[in-house]
């Protein structure tokens, strides 16, 4: 009775929120003429070509990448962890202007190939979401019982056995989701595909969307490329969601882990390239971000309101997020493979598939009748970015609560523990580290966030990524880079406190 | 068969020392509270934790810098003893050959070790659809065909209720019987230990307090720290 | 730290109700009322001038103004609209929320004479060519040398659907080429780095050092050498002659506010507003000014021609010359 009382809210509030947004463009389209011309096959051709490449790209780099990570230990690992997780809340043009710091024709890379053109959108798209992958599938390894190594060790599995055996079931229950948000990320990726992308050759429907609202205001033709966007990833969602394979459930235990494989001299070369080319992809970038905004930073009444305004975006929306996540995480876990678990798993990347600008322009031709929007920005803002981090806090939830309700679910009924009691009692404890990594990512995806602060956000209402372009529109670069800084520190800071609540409280 | 001397190994707060001397063939039962380092004990004997000091000797070989999969010793764990999405049979045939190309022969040891665990019947079955104590036969199965002298039990049947208990317990001894194994067993269950241990060592602070015959341990004369135990 | 979240929350929330005096809300783009624009010392010029008070609302730029408006309908807010340009004015008017302005267009000091009804200008600068004399020794004197130069010399670009400078420059190439202009985009395609969605982008890559050349206006390099106190960054001028942008500025009929909103655009072409626009818009004044222009303005480019489209022209083809273009280089 609880789950389904908040879920019919969590679903109903989503679910609402879409429709409110999606509804009013296609009434206002209705009736007025509208044309497909061969301009909207080419541009979903291009969509799907590039997303697709990025995601493999950023899978195929991330699966090795993680499993030689999950295999070391070594002094500054954790880190580099916290540096994979900085990419996230880079907005666009700082991570752009990062790139081409790097590998731009005045970067120490420069010349190595023209990152203009589909080159570039790879390169910022595996920037962006290879340490993502890397992140994810991180935690599933991470959650391998210590007692499969030692099994392993005792048989003699090679490492190619290891990978088999226990590694491979254990991150293809995984592997699907992450590839399927990966997708969707490239698939709604806007700056970096414009500004990277070289001309209009590469256009994608989220480009078409934002033109077709903005320069034409055209609700017909934005809806038609809304719907069309719509029918290609929830199909993709659907089609992903067949084949992933049913999570593992895996209860803790007390050994602790260690490993014997990969203690050949390859295996330690091995590895220490995979780690390498995960550093050269992730870390000189965010160098570069580092470098041009030191000795930039303005220490103004603006960068303080702007970081204080950006903290408390991010941490209710990370709250809502997290909300809605749990409820829609703890039926889905209790649901066999049925309709109800399917739009559960849409609602979550609702924004991914619907334009944030469509869902904008929606709300308000619903709501500015209604009511002053400027003076409710705030709360808009924060909605919009938390439906943007449900994704993010998805991935690391739904896993751990499938886990949790199939382990606890008969214990606690035989109990007669329900609610909030088992919620205090059992899940909250239980939970606390992926809880942890959700919330955690659902701060950092509305700190770089930057596009619902500028569908809603007002002169008074100034995050650090809106100064940011803010400085960029005045000539300000310097200032730019160096509130760019601010930005990335301001995370760094944040992950390093989260990584410590969760180790401290890691004595089982 | 197996010696430990001055056995010393560190965890967090906790050190640890152990000295113990198990004959071929005995099967001892480990007691003791938690966290006194009985699992530490068999890690140790397996080769998943290296000692900092002392000397752990199996058969007579000094077993320092040997790789657990060169030791003369099998291991079952309390869980995930079997690879959940593998079917019965391959999980058994692992114990064998890790990259699964078997012989005629190599087969039908496996084959044996089914029928003698009573899994026959189950070849085919994914791990994940059989009960608690079946997936414990399994890793019995795969203890007979790996051949090992030396078996360590790790609270294998804790989860198990208490005839099923007994029932493995006695396929434990026969086949320690057939094969003439050694075996360390750790329990929570006193009356585990009492029905099928020659000898029990009792577990406290990171050393072995005592060693006595199963029937002296749970005589009224024991010493006061194991009877105080056993009261709970 | 909840003392500024609160603090946070209140200045949103109570942004707009704190008022009792007469108000004029004006909406305009976003750069105009940053702490570095000229908003905050038009405001306070033009409260000096009556009991009354201005509240800004900073919407992305103006093609994000005109949309809010046809959203909002007859139900705006907006007493007046300041930031729209010419690219866009017909489009403004034909929303038929605007009303006459009533200002002596003689007022306006715009490179060809004033003429329209609805709207005022208040500043201006010719879209330019802005190349890093670092990098290049030698730039294009015309727009037919940047469209056939060395390809290795590449310039940034502003994408036409997303961006004013974008769009400036497209009716610059059709002012320029007529008929031909998808011809000559297609010459120009190896000279272009990228294209990007908006300004900011195009001048930040431009900086960064990724291209000798980007789109910008005439006005840009006065920033360099006002703030910055550099002369390396230079407009090129093109014998063509250059596009130009004029900034205007127009009332909503049927606001409370007329009145006022009509007695602002009388102001907006009175020193007290025009000397503020040079360096706080980087933009040259389009009215009546007291104060001389800084040095670095005397040493831009000044266009030996001006191009400009009617505003009907620009509403009448935009879509197909912008088809035209994404066909021009999308093949």
């Amino acid at each position: 009775m609880f789950w389904k009382l908040t879920l019919a809210i969590a679903l109903g509030f989503i679910l609402g929120a879409v429709a409110l947004g999606f509804l009013p463009l296609l009434w206002l389209g209705f009736g007025q003429a509208f044309h497909i011309d061969d301009y909207l096959p080419r541009v979903v051709v291009f969509t799907l070509k590039q997303a697709f490449l990025s995601t493999l790209l950023s899978v195929a780099i991330a699966l090795p990448v993680a499993l030689a990570l999950a295999r070391r230990q070594f002094f500054g690992r954790e880190a580099l962890l916290r540096i994979f997780s900085v990419p996230l809340a880079l907005p666009a043009i700082v991570a752009i202007l990062g790139i081409v710091g790097v590998y731009g024709n005045s970067g120490p890379f420069g010349g190595l190939f023209s990152i203009y053109g589909l080159k570039g959108i790879l390169l910022a798209h595996v920037f962006f979401n290879m340490p993502l992958a890397v992140r994810l599938m991180l935690t599933r390894l991470e959650s391998i019982p210590a007692e499969n190594f030692r099994l392993a060790a005792q048989l003699n599995f090679s490492a190619g056995q290891v990978f088999r055996f226990i590694e491979w079931p254990q991150l293809a229950s995984a592997l699907m989701g992450i590839a399927s948000l990966i997708f969707l990320l490239c698939t709604a990726s806007f700056a970096v595909v414009l500004i990277l992308g070289g001309g209009p050759q590469a256009t994608t429907l989220e480009v078409a969307i934002y033109q077709s609202l903005r320069l034409d205001f055209d609700p017909a033709r934005a809806s038609i490329l809304a719907l069309a966007q719509l029918v290609t990833c929830g199909l993709l969602v659907l089609v992903a969601g067949q084949f992933a394979r049913e999570i593992q459930v895996v209860p803790p235990t007390l050994a602790r882990t260690r490993r014997w494989d990969g203690k050949s001299r390859f295996s330690k070369i091995l590895d220490g390239l995979l780690i390498a080319l995960g550093i050269v992809i992730v870390v000189p970038p965010i160098l570069s971000v580092i470098l041009s905004g030191i000795g930039s930073i303005r220490p103004d009444g603006s960068l303080f309101w702007a970081s204080a305004t950006s903290l408390l975006i991010g941490l209710a929306s990370a709250s809502l997020s997290i909300a809605l996540g749990w409820v829609l995480a703890e039926t889905a876990a209790r649901q066999p493979r049925t309709f109800l678990k399917s739009v559960i798993t849409l609602a979550c990347l609702a924004s991914l598939i619907m334009p944030p600008a469509v869902l904008a322009t929606g709300w308000f031709v619903t709501l500015s009748p209604l009511a002053d929007m400027s003076r409710y920005a705030i709360f808009l803002v924060i909605i919009l970015n938390a439906l943007m981090a449900l994704p993010f806090v998805w991935s690391p939830l739904y896993p751990a609560i499938t886990d949790s309700v199939q382990r606890h679910d008969r214990l606690c009924s035989s109990l007669g523990l329900s609610g909030l009691a088992r919620f205090k009692l059992i899940d909250l404890p239980v939970l606390r580290k992926p809880l942890g990594l959700a919330f955690l990512m659902a701060v950092i995806v509305s700190l770089g966030d930057l596009s619902a602060i500028t569908l809603f956000g007002s002169d008074s209402l100034v995050t650090l990524p809106a100064l940011i372009f803010r400085q960029m529109g005045n000539y300000r670069m310097n200032d730019a880079a160096g509130t760019a800084l601010v930005l990335a520190a301001f995370c760094f800071a944040l992950i390093t406190i989260a990584q410590r609540w969760s180790q401290s409280h890691d004595h089982t | 068969m197996i010696t430990l001397e001055n056995v010393g190994f560190r965890y967090e707060d906790m050190v640890m020392n152990f000295n113990l001397q198990v004959a071929k063939g005995e099967l001892v039962g480990i007691i003791g509270p938690s966290g006194a380092g009985k699992s530490t004990l068999l890690s140790l004997i397996a080769g998943f934790d290296d000692p900092v000091s002392g000397r752990i000797s199996i058969g007579g070989a000094d077993m320092e810098g040997v790789a657990p999969d060169q030791r003369p010793v099998s291991m079952i764990f309390q869980d995930h003893n079997s690879f959940a999405h593998l079917d019965v049979w391959t999980n058994v045939a692992l114990g064998i050959s890790a990259d699964l190309k078997l012989d005629t022969q190599q087969h039908e040891r496996v084959d044996e070790a089914l029928t003698r665990v009573g899994l026959s019947d189950f070849k085919a079955r994914k791990a994940t659809e059989l009960s608690g104590g079946e997936r414990q036969r399994i890793a019995i199965a795969r203890a007979l065909v790996r051949d090992k002298p030396v078996l360590l039990l790790d609270e294998p049947f804790t989860a198990l209720g208490p005839a099923l208990r007994r029932d493995m317990l006695d396929l434990i001894r026969e086949i320690q019987v057939e094969r003439k194994l050694t075996i360390l067993m750790v329990t929570h269950q006193p009356e585990d230990a009492r029905y099928a241990a020659s000898r029990i060592a009792f577990v406290q602070n990171g050393r072995i307090a005592h060693v006595l015959p199963t029937k002296q341990f749970f005589a009224a004369s024991a010493p006061v720290e194991i009877s105080a135990y056993l009261r709970g | 730290m909840l003392k500024i979240f609160s603090t946070i929350i209140a200045s949103v929330i109570f942004a707009s109700l704190a008022q009792a005096k007469e108000t004029l809300t004006i909406y305009t783009y976003e750069s105009f009322v940053t702490e570095w624009g000229p908003g905050g010392k038009v405001k306070e010029a033009f409260e000096k001038t009556c009991d009354c008070s201005i509240e800004w609302v900073g919407l992305g730029d103006g093609v994000a103004v005109l949309n809010r408006l046809k959203l909002e309908g007859a139900n705006t807010k907006a007493d007046l609209v300041l930031g729209l340009d010419t690219s866009l004015t017909a489009e403004a008017i034909g929303t038929g929320l605007f009303g006459k302005h009533g200002v002596d267009k003689g007022l306006a000091k715009t490179p060809e004479a004033w003429a329209d009804d609805y709207f005022m200008p208040y500043d201006y600068a010719h879209f330019a060519v802005i190349y890093d004399t670092e990098k290049m020794a030698s730039p294009p004197k015309s727009l037919d040398e940047l469209v056939n130069g060395d390809p290795a010399q590449k310039i940034v670009l502003e994408d036409p659907r997303s961006s004013t400078p974008g769009l400036g420059f497209l009716l610059w190439m059709k002012a320029v080429y007529g008929e031909g202009a998808a011809e000559q985009w297609k010459k120009l395609q190896p000279r272009i780095l990228t294209i990007t969605p908006g300004w900011s982008e195009a001048y930040g890559l431009f900086t960064k050092g990724e291209a000798p050349m980007v789109l910008s206006y005439t006005t840009s390099p006065a920033y360099h050498m006002v703030a910055e106190n550099t002369p390396r960054y230079q407009a090129a001028a093109f014998s063509e002659g250059h596009y130009l942008q004029i900034e205007v500025a127009g009332l909503i009929e049927a606001s409370p506010e007329k009145a006022l909103a009509q007695k602002f655009l009388g102001f907006m072409m009175t020193p007290a507003f025009q000397d503020i626009i040079p360096t706080t818009n980087w933009m040259l004044p389009a009215g009546a000014t007291d104060t001389a222009l800084p040095e670095a303005f005397g040493k831009l480019v000044a266009p030996g021609k001006t191009l400009l489209f009617s505003p009907d022209e620009v509403f009448k083809n935009r879509r197909d010359w912008v088809d035209e273009w994404l066909n021009a280089l999308s093949k």
